[in-house]
């Protein structure tokens, strides 16, 4: 653990060029809940010493930092070089990050993305809840209940939908290159289409029972149309959103609001989720053909041979299987002893990065060991 | 923010670091960005102790405490080499105050770790001496710097502080070192070799306490007193006599108080100069004894009447917060040592843990202190309420509350409705740290503020969001009003994703219900499920859901159904209409009547006549047989 002085509300791996062999070993965080907020960039530098548990035992060390003006609500890399981040005062900046000297400088911001507008007809700020690049288009949602689309580099929005959702919208994430998808405190995950011109979602999901708020979002990297929803009683949702309106399943998880939901980029079959309660679960529904029951290998057969339902398992995914005794999924508490909030997580290759509210950043760089 | 790492000025600037506190200004950024660290990192700690408490007993908890010990103590010299790596990156005028942070936490660990020696470890007669040892090592003077100069000149032993060096080692009992020194003298003198060999042959002998069982105390003490009568006698042959250095070491050895005293200037404090003479006259010394060789008492005549203390300062400075902190230890005083920590840091943390270690140790009484609660809570509360004070790291503070069992909950209470809620993550921060607790009416006071905000901002369904989790139904009905007064103003509905879906929520209250069977009923409306959407409206009435504000509404929204050309509504379902609109029309006072405006009236007018016609309609129709 780093202890770095100032409560961690983000953390995300810098992405790795596309030909890259190596580990990621550059990350940026953001912080909240200071009066001097600052996005900071650490390295872990070249694989150091690695202890048992794969622990990285160097510290990251601080390259640069520059100060943020609000709570860091999101950020995301938008490229190598450059970050995007949302503040609580509802503007979203572009904050690049240059490699020969190692310093941030703000590049582009746009004030007053996501504003109120009360009684009064004063406009406050309104926070800028989350936010999701496919360069060169940046998607934000804020508690104004509103949606920007924005251009790198053009000063205005290219398309903002006021009053999309009546309630805080959460997290977005890309579905497609032209769709999102967004989550609301009551509970509705809405697919929007930016090729239509109308201002309503092209579809609305929701879960049954209580309005539980939702937090956050993910998509599958391979297969779109697997969707997973973290909420605010801890409860994991995998939605299939080819079907139906309700979730497929509905895992039990944690035992306080689930803020952050990752699929492997490149390891579809490990989710992971970090919670208000202070744990961060591994979810391994990876399955080994070895383990199959012993009845499969007989005496005589070739101990390649795979069962044909097997075959189909395999392409469709654990995710959506609706019996659990078919598939056995693992999953693990990567924290031993937790006290305050997990905030955030990112997962690169081998790589996890989280941060915390005990002002703790930890990173681990064999997490498939 | 902070309350400030202030500390009372104790003597002059200049004087040993150990035993020199400064008043710290808040805007040592440096400072506070350390002090964060300390404080997260104890905290981890801290809980984690809390949450070990009933696993182990006797010697394995004894040894877990120790450890949590070694930790704490870990973390503030952390905290220091952060400091120190820091501040070199600045301006030289802020090295001046960066010292004095760092001496501050220097001696925090001193004392805890004496703290730890006496009390949490209660090291036994034997290793409580090598303990000492090891404690005078670490934190006094700078022996290490001093060495390597002298070695790395190209003549050791005639280097000027060749002598010191070889002294302090002797002084700190490190004997293999003061030999290896000595060594280099016997090589570069060869006159002395034959000194050099007996008083190296003394220093290889002198019987040192042991860690393991693996010599009884008594034992101990026999070969002790047979080596310093061999130390005696070869001081008096005058064996020494032509060497003062070698001289002086050996009286040393032989624990001579005024040899000793000789070295004042290397040993730079009293403490040092307790542990030497206790290494060189009463090695076996046990934890009680401690208190009549730091301080003279009248109860007992020993050999020392005289105080370490008064001795090496020799009456001319007073005492300085940390000797009298330090003082009070060796007394086994505990809660004199809490008390000056407290005046002369007036910085919560460490008493505060410290205290709340030396309860897990159960040395500490319960006294009450006058106001009700023990002295470990008192601090705790004390520290706690303090970290509320600052604008992020309350999130500590609430652990801290949870663990005094008597006013903890009271202080959160308090507390946590102070907490600004800038944004709607913080809030639900907050809220969880009150759910979690059962408390109640924060919970319910955080979401109606939230829910105001919301309200405001015209964020209708994040109101709605925020009764739902507080169960509140009385900012649900004003949240369904509002919905309600927007549809008569504007003549449709806003946040129809909200109205559409609101589930089972909806029956937080009961205008809420209506709300959603209002919606529902344009729904099947425009779906042209007429019946139904009859059937709806007449429940919404006779089933007093509706409020009997919007009846006239309703019955207005029922015209177009009357006015079908086929017949809606069944003969009971219009002589029910017709009584809810008499029932309506029956409120309104005489005096309204007349003064009524037409629009009501004429409004009246239609549906009494809609409602006739469709009677006659439904009559005809339900007597008319089938088929005839």
């Amino acid at each position: 653990a780093k202890f770095v002085s100032q409560k961690i509300s983000k953390t995300r791996w810098r992405p790795l060029p596309a030909a890259a062999l190596h580990p990621p070993h550059l990350f940026a965080t953001g912080s909240w809940d200071n009066e001097d907020n600052r996005i900071s960039i650490w390295s872990v530098g070249d694989l150091g010493s690695v202890g048992l548990s794969g622990e990285y035992q160097g510290e990251p060390q601080l390259l640069c930092d520059i100060r943020h003006n609000g709570d860091v609500m999101d950020m995301q890399f938008l490229d190598q070089e450059r970050i995007v981040a949302a503040s609580s005062t509802g503007t979203v900046t572009v904050f690049r990050h240059h490699q020969n000297n190692h310093t941030l400088s703000a590049s582009h911001r746009w004030e007053k993305a996501h504003y109120h507008v009360d009684q009064d007809t004063s406009c406050g700020g309104a926070a800028c809840t989350a936010v999701i690049c496919n360069k060169p288009e940046i998607v934000t949602v804020g508690e104004d209940g509103r949606i920007n689309l924005f251009r790198v580099d053009q000063k205005d929005a290219v398309r903002t939908i006021d009053n999309a959702d009546s309630s805080t919208l959460h997290a977005v994430t890309f579905l497609r290159t032209t769709e999102i998808l967004t989550v609301n405190s009551i509970g509705q995950l809405k697919i929007w289409d930016f090729r239509q011109q109308k201002n309503e979602p092209s579809q609305i999901f929701s879960l049954t029972g209580g309005r539980v708020p939702l937090h956050c979002v993910d998509r599958h990297p391979n297969q779109q149309y697997i969707v997973a929803t973290g909420g605010q009683d801890g409860m994991l949702s995998i939605w299939d959103i080819r079907q139906g309106t309700v979730p497929v399943s509905l895992l039990n998880a944690h035992e306080a609001e689930m803020w952050e939901v990752h699929f492997h980029p490149s390891n579809p079959d490990h989710l992971f989720t970090c919670s208000e309660d202070g744990s961060l679960w591994h979810w391994d529904t990876s399955t080994d053909v070895s383990e199959k029951p012993s009845f499969l290998h007989q005496g005589g057969r070739s101990t390649t041979y795979v069962p044909h339902n097997t075959i189909n398992q395999s392409v469709v995914s654990a995710w959506l299987s609706n019996d659990p005794t078919k598939d056995r999924m693992e999953i693990t508490n990567l924290i031993p002893n937790q006290t305050l909030s997990v905030n955030s997580l990112d997962v690169l290759g081998p790589c996890l990065v989280y941060g915390t509210d005990a002002e703790a950043i930890y990173v681990n760089r064999q997490l498939f060991a | 923010a902070l309350t400030g790492m202030c500390c009372i000025v104790g003597g002059e600037d200049g004087g040993q670091s150990s035993s020199c506190v400064f008043v710290v200004r808040r805007d040592q950024d440096i400072y506070i960005q350390t002090l964060r660290k300390l404080f997260n990192e104890s905290h981890g700690i801290f809980v984690g102790l809390q949450r070990s408490e009933e696993e182990l007993v006797g010697k394995s908890r004894r040894a877990q405490l120790v450890q949590v010990s070694k930790n704490y103590r870990s973390v503030i010299r952390a905290c220091m080499e952060d400091m120190h790596q820091a501040a070199s990156k600045f301006v030289p005028s802020l090295t001046a105050t960066k010292g004095n942070a760092v001496s501050i936490l220097s001696a925090m660990e001193l004392i805890w770790n004496l703290c730890e020696i006496l009390f949490v470890e209660a090291a036994a007669a034997g290793p409580l001496l090598l303990r000492l040892l090891d404690w005078v090592r670490l934190h006094v003077c700078d022996v290490d710097n001093m060495v390597r100069e002298v070695l790395s000149s190209e003549n050791p032993s005639k280097h000027e502080l060749f002598w010191n060096a070889v002294d302090i080692f002797v002084l700190q009992g490190r004997m293999d070192e003061a030999r290896h020194l000595l060594s280099k003298e016997a090589s570069a003198n060869p006159a002395s070799v034959n000194m050099y060999r007996i008083l190296d042959d003394l220093m290889k002998k002198m019987p040192v306490p042991s860690l393991g069982n693996t010599q009884t105390l008594t034992e101990m003490e026999l070969k002790w007193q047979h080596w310093h009568e061999e130390c005696q006698r070869y001081l008096q042959d005058g064996t020494f006599a032509s060497n003062s250095h070698m001289e002086s070491i050996c009286k040393i050895l032989l624990g001579d108080e005024d040899a000793i005293l000789e070295k004042k200037e290397l040993m730079t404090t009293w403490y040092h100069f307790l542990v030497t003479r206790l290494l060189y006259s009463r090695p076996t010394v046990k934890p009680m004894e401690l208190r009549f060789y730091a301080q003279a008492g009248s109860r007992i005549s020993f050999i020392f009447l005289t105080s370490s203390m008064d001795l090496f300062l020799g009456g001319e400075n007073s005492p300085e917060p940390l000797d009298t902190i330090l003082m009070a230890a060796f007394e086994f005083e505990i809660h004199q040592v809490i008390k000056e920590c407290s005046i002369a840091l007036s910085n919560w943390w460490f008493v505060a843990h410290l205290t709340d270690l030396l309860d897990h140790c159960k040395l500490l009484q319960s006294h009450n202190l006058y106001f009700g609660s023990n002295m470990r809570e008192f601090l705790l509360l004390e520290y706690a309420s303090g970290l509320f004070s600052h604008h992020s790291l309350w999130q500590l503070g609430v652990d801290y509350f949870d663990h005094c069992p008597e006013y903890g909950r009271v202080y959160l209470e308090l507390h946590i409705e102070r907490i600004p809620l800038n944004t709607e993550q913080k809030a639900l921060k907050v809220l969880r740290i009150c759910e979690q607790r059962q408390m109640h009416e924060q919970v319910r006071s955080i979401c109606k503020i939230m829910a105001m905000k919301a309200l405001r901002n015209n964020r209708l369904g994040s109101a709605l969001s925020w009764s739902i989790r507080a169960k509140d139904a009385a900012f649900a009905t004003l949240i369904s009003d509002r919905f309600l007064k927007d549809y008569c103003e504007r003549g449709c509905f806003s946040d129809l994703d909200l109205i559409d879906n609101l589930g089972p929520s909806m029956l937080l209250s009961d205008r809420l219900t209506f709300l959603g069977k209002y919606r529902e009923f344009h729904r099947l409306y425009g779906e042209k499920r007429f019946s139904e959407a009859a059937r709806l409206l007449l429940m919404l009435m006779t089933a007093h859901i509706a409020p009997c504000s919007f009846w006239m509404t309703l019955l207005t929204d029922a015209l177009p159904l009357l006015e079908q050309k086929e017949v809606i509504f069944s003969a009971e379902q219009t002589y029910e209409l017709m009584r809810c609109l008499e029932d309506l029309t029956a409120q309104k006072s005489d005096k309204q009547k007349l003064q009524g405006d037409d629009v009501e009236t004429m409004k009246v007018e239609m549906l009494r006549i809609a409602l006739a016609r469709n009677l006659a309609r439904v009559i005809v129709k339900e007597g008319t047989l089938e088929g005839s």
